[in-house]
């Protein structure tokens, strides 16, 4: 059969059970757009094409599938860049479509051209620039399974325009085969039987998980390594909902605002094993020092990832998963029973630890504190919503006070760290999960970032939450500008922000403030309960801090407290 | 740590923007290239870059490890330890005033190189051998003046088992 450039996209959208883009179009892919509405995929139109990618990466952490987005060529391409890079940093898997100026027109300085895989190679997993339409088909293919193996990624594909209209004869066959890229997903079971025999000989072992748990859907076999063997369990920011938050094995998150017992349990314990991490400054602090009693193992699908940053006994390249099955099935066969007693000295330390240093703030009469309007919201929603943030002070927060009990639940710009990302996010992750409550925790300024998502979701009924916790800076920089710079706070007052309240109506959403703590409750449930995009905004202590804090580059052992 | 010189060299999908991806990866993550080739094989659509690059033994595994991540590269080998033959050419335009004319002469017998280009002031040698050769060369013909240089980088191939 004889399609079209745009009919073939379609073709292959469909194949690869793509139920929703984002999306924002123009001249270049205005006849992709004309076949789109002809199909049954919804197509959620943004307000800034980095709202769209951000709103597809959210899509993609929330469901586990790939998140596609589709942009026009030029600054819609240039738009993308922030939310691309955002998603390479966390390894999201994403499938990128750019319109670009017609094939001879390319390289002539067209209106609207940009030389957008020059621009992505760095920040995308792989990327394409569709020359001929005859490859359409075959590119597409190779995008999604780029995007979604191995350690996933976002695949940005360029189809100048009259690739999109050429024609050419459509091939049904799904398979695709690239030689250069064969992701290893099978440990080692050599390797594997060697962290078996460190298992049995520690003392004082601690579990650290990643995002790749997340991404290898592999939090219940990493739930059961660690009931198994009694080890107690802490997370990056990334692998936070990999581990239950209840369970009395669970330390809270590492590194640079962890748990006072989770560094401490770094710092003193004598095997670390390290799944889907990839030892990233904000978790290890001074890295010299890092686990520096102990023999480390570490599990990764990424060999790059391995050896990067620390020195490891045990390298294991395989998926976190299938690693986890396979140690899991390992200890269970040598029966051992005494883990309990073995470490139980270890687990005392630890409950000695958290005795002396909780996460506690003290909530007076008069002044909201923001962790309280989390501690709050973690109640009112008994612990199940889905979780977007911004970056910041507010991002910590949503981290260290609600305790996430299920993957896909924590959806954070990790590895980027960008603001603006929450919104769009959690617009993305009510498109995927719409019968989950779906709150982005913000802070004042990152909300500002992508507010004009707001038309978004009341367009499209996603109907989000957002938590904006106002306190009138841009507080996590402030933070570092009170300990680390005497206080002087350049510029990082905002002491000139919108009536958030009136903002929302304007958009057409419910806008609700409360300004003192007897009202955080009411407030909160007001806007939970509503079927409406709310803003909820609470307006917090201005010059709160996050603690504990462990100083850039200093050994996290040596935490500031209060 | 001790930085050494690793001969990289790659079979790559011979694709627009791969070259670019090799290079561009190589200057975002801060390695360093001493010299690159990049042409053909027989096998239609690869073709072979080879890096040399200085780097201490952490960085040289990320190098190894970073290029085999690249979907376009088909094969990464570290030729540095291997019974391998690694070659240069250049081309050397060397001042040839009459006193020198004979000696440059002799130079090129001894090191069985070439002089492909002859001019009232001037010869252009060409020569291909290891990296020692062509230093050894290059230091030889200096006190007479070398004009110009271009050099090619080094490549390499493993040698096959006898
Ligand atoms: C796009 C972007 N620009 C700048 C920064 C640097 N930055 C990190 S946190 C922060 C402050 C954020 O302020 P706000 O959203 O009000 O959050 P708060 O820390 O006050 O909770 C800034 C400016 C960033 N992370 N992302
Ligand atoms: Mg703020």
């Amino acid at each position: 059969m004889e399609m079209t450039g745009a009919q073939i996209l379609m073709a292959v959208l469909e194949e690869q059970g793509v139920d929703t883009i984002f999306g924002f179009p123009g001249g270049a892919v205005i006849d992709i757009y004309d076949e789109l509405v002809k199909t049954d995929i919804r197509h959620i139109l943004v307000r800034h094409e980095q709202g769209a990618v951000h709103a597809a990466d959210g899509y993609a952490r929330a469901s586990g599938r790939p998140g596609v987005c589709l942009v026009t060529s030029g600054p819609g391409a240039t738009n993308t860049v922030t939310g691309i890079a955002t998603a390479y940093m966390d390894s999201i898997p994403m499938v990128v479509i750019t319109g670009q100026v017609p094939t001879h027109l390319i390289g002539n300085d067209a209106f609207q051209e940009v030389d957008i895989t020059g621009i992505t190679r760095p920040c995308t997993k792989h990327n394409y620039l569709v020359k001929s339409v005859d490859d359409l088909a075959r590119v597409l293919r190779e995008a999604f399974y780029i995007a979604m193996s191995g350690r996933p990624g976002p695949v940005l594909v360029d189809i100048p325009k009259d690739v999109a209209n050429a024609h050419t004869r459509w091939n049904d066959n799904p398979q695709i085969r690239i030689k250069s890229y064969q992701p290893n997903y099978k440990p080692n079971m050599k390797q594997l039987k060697k962290v078996v025999g460190l298992i049995k000989k520690a003392k004082r072992p601690l579990l650290f998980g990643g995002g790749g748990l997340i991404l290898s859907n592999a939090a219940e076999a990493f739930t059961e390594f660690a009931r198994q063997t009694r080890t107690p369990v802490t997370t990056s920011l990334m692998g936070l909902g990999a581990f239950p938050g209840s369970d009395p094995l669970w330390l809270g998150m590492i590194g640079m605002h962890g748990t006072y017992r989770a560094n401490m349990s770094a710092g003193n314990c004598d095997l670390l094993i390290a799944i889907g991490v990839r030892f990233d400054d904000r978790v290890t602090g001074k890295i010299d020092t890092f686990a520096g009693k102990a023999k480390i193992v570490h599990i990764d699908i990424d060999p790059t990832s391995i050896r990067k940053n620390v020195q490891v006994a045990v390298p294991v390249v395989g998926g976190c998963r299938e690693s986890l099955e396979k140690l899991n099935a390992l200890i269970a066969e040598e029966q051992i029973d005494n883990f309990d007693e073995r470490h139980q000295e270890w687990l005392q330390q630890i409950d000695e630890w958290k005795a002396q240093f909780r996460m506690a703030y003290d909530q007076g009469e008069t002044v909201i504190k923001p962790q309280f309007v989390i501690d709050k919201l973690f109640e009112l929603t008994k612990g199940q919503a889905i979780v977007t943030t911004e970056v910041g002070q507010n991002q910590m927060w949503a981290a260290q006070f609600y305790h996430f009990d299920g993957p896909r639940q924590f959806i954070t710009s990790g590895g980027l760290g960008t603001m603006g990302f929450g919104l769009p996010a959690a617009i993305g992750a009510k498109a995927a999960c719409p019968d989950r409550q779906v709150v982005d925790i913000a802070g004042d300024g990152s909300i500002q970032m992508n507010i004009q998502e707001m038309a978004t979701a009341v367009q499209s009924c996603l109907p989000v939450k957002i938590v904006i916790l106002n306190n009138g800076y841009l507080g996590m920089v402030r933070q570092w500008q009170e300990l680390f710079y005497d206080r002087r706070y350049a510029c990082t007052l905002m002491d000139h922000q919108p009536d958030f309240v009136k903002l929302a109506d304007a958009y057409g959403a419910l806008g609700l403030r409360a300004t003192r703590p007897d009202e955080v409750e009411k407030v909160l449930q007001e806007g939970l309960a509503s079927d409406r995009t709310v803003i909820m905004d609470f307006v917090v202590e201005k010059e709160e801090s996050v603690y504990p804090m462990v100083p850039a580059g200093a050994n996290i052992t040596e935490m500031l407290l209060v | 740590m001790q930085e050494n010189k690793h001969v990289i060299t790659m079979l790559v999908d011979n694709e627009p923007g791969v070259l670019a991806r090799v290079v561009g990866l190589f200057g975002g993550r801060g390695f360093n290239i001493e010299s690159l080739c990049v042409a053909e094989t027989v096998t239609t659509g690869i073709s072979r870059i080879t890096i040399v690059t200085k780097a201490n033994p952490p960085v040289v595994e990320q190098i190894e490890k970073q290029l085999n991540k690249l979907i376009n590269i088909v094969k990464v080998r570290d030729l540095t330890h291997e019974d391998a033959v690694k070659r240069e050419m250049a081309l050397i335009c060397v001042k040839a005033s009459p006193e020198y004319r004979a000696e440059i002469l002799r130079i090129v017998d001894i090191f069985r190189c070439k002089v492909v280009d002859v001019g009232l002031e001037h010869f252009i040698i060409e020569v291909t051998g290891d990296e020692g050769k062509l230093t050894a060369l290059l230091n030889l013909l200096k006190p007479m003046g070398i004009k110009k240089i271009a050099r090619t980088g080094t490549i390499a191939l493993m040698r096959e088992p006898k």
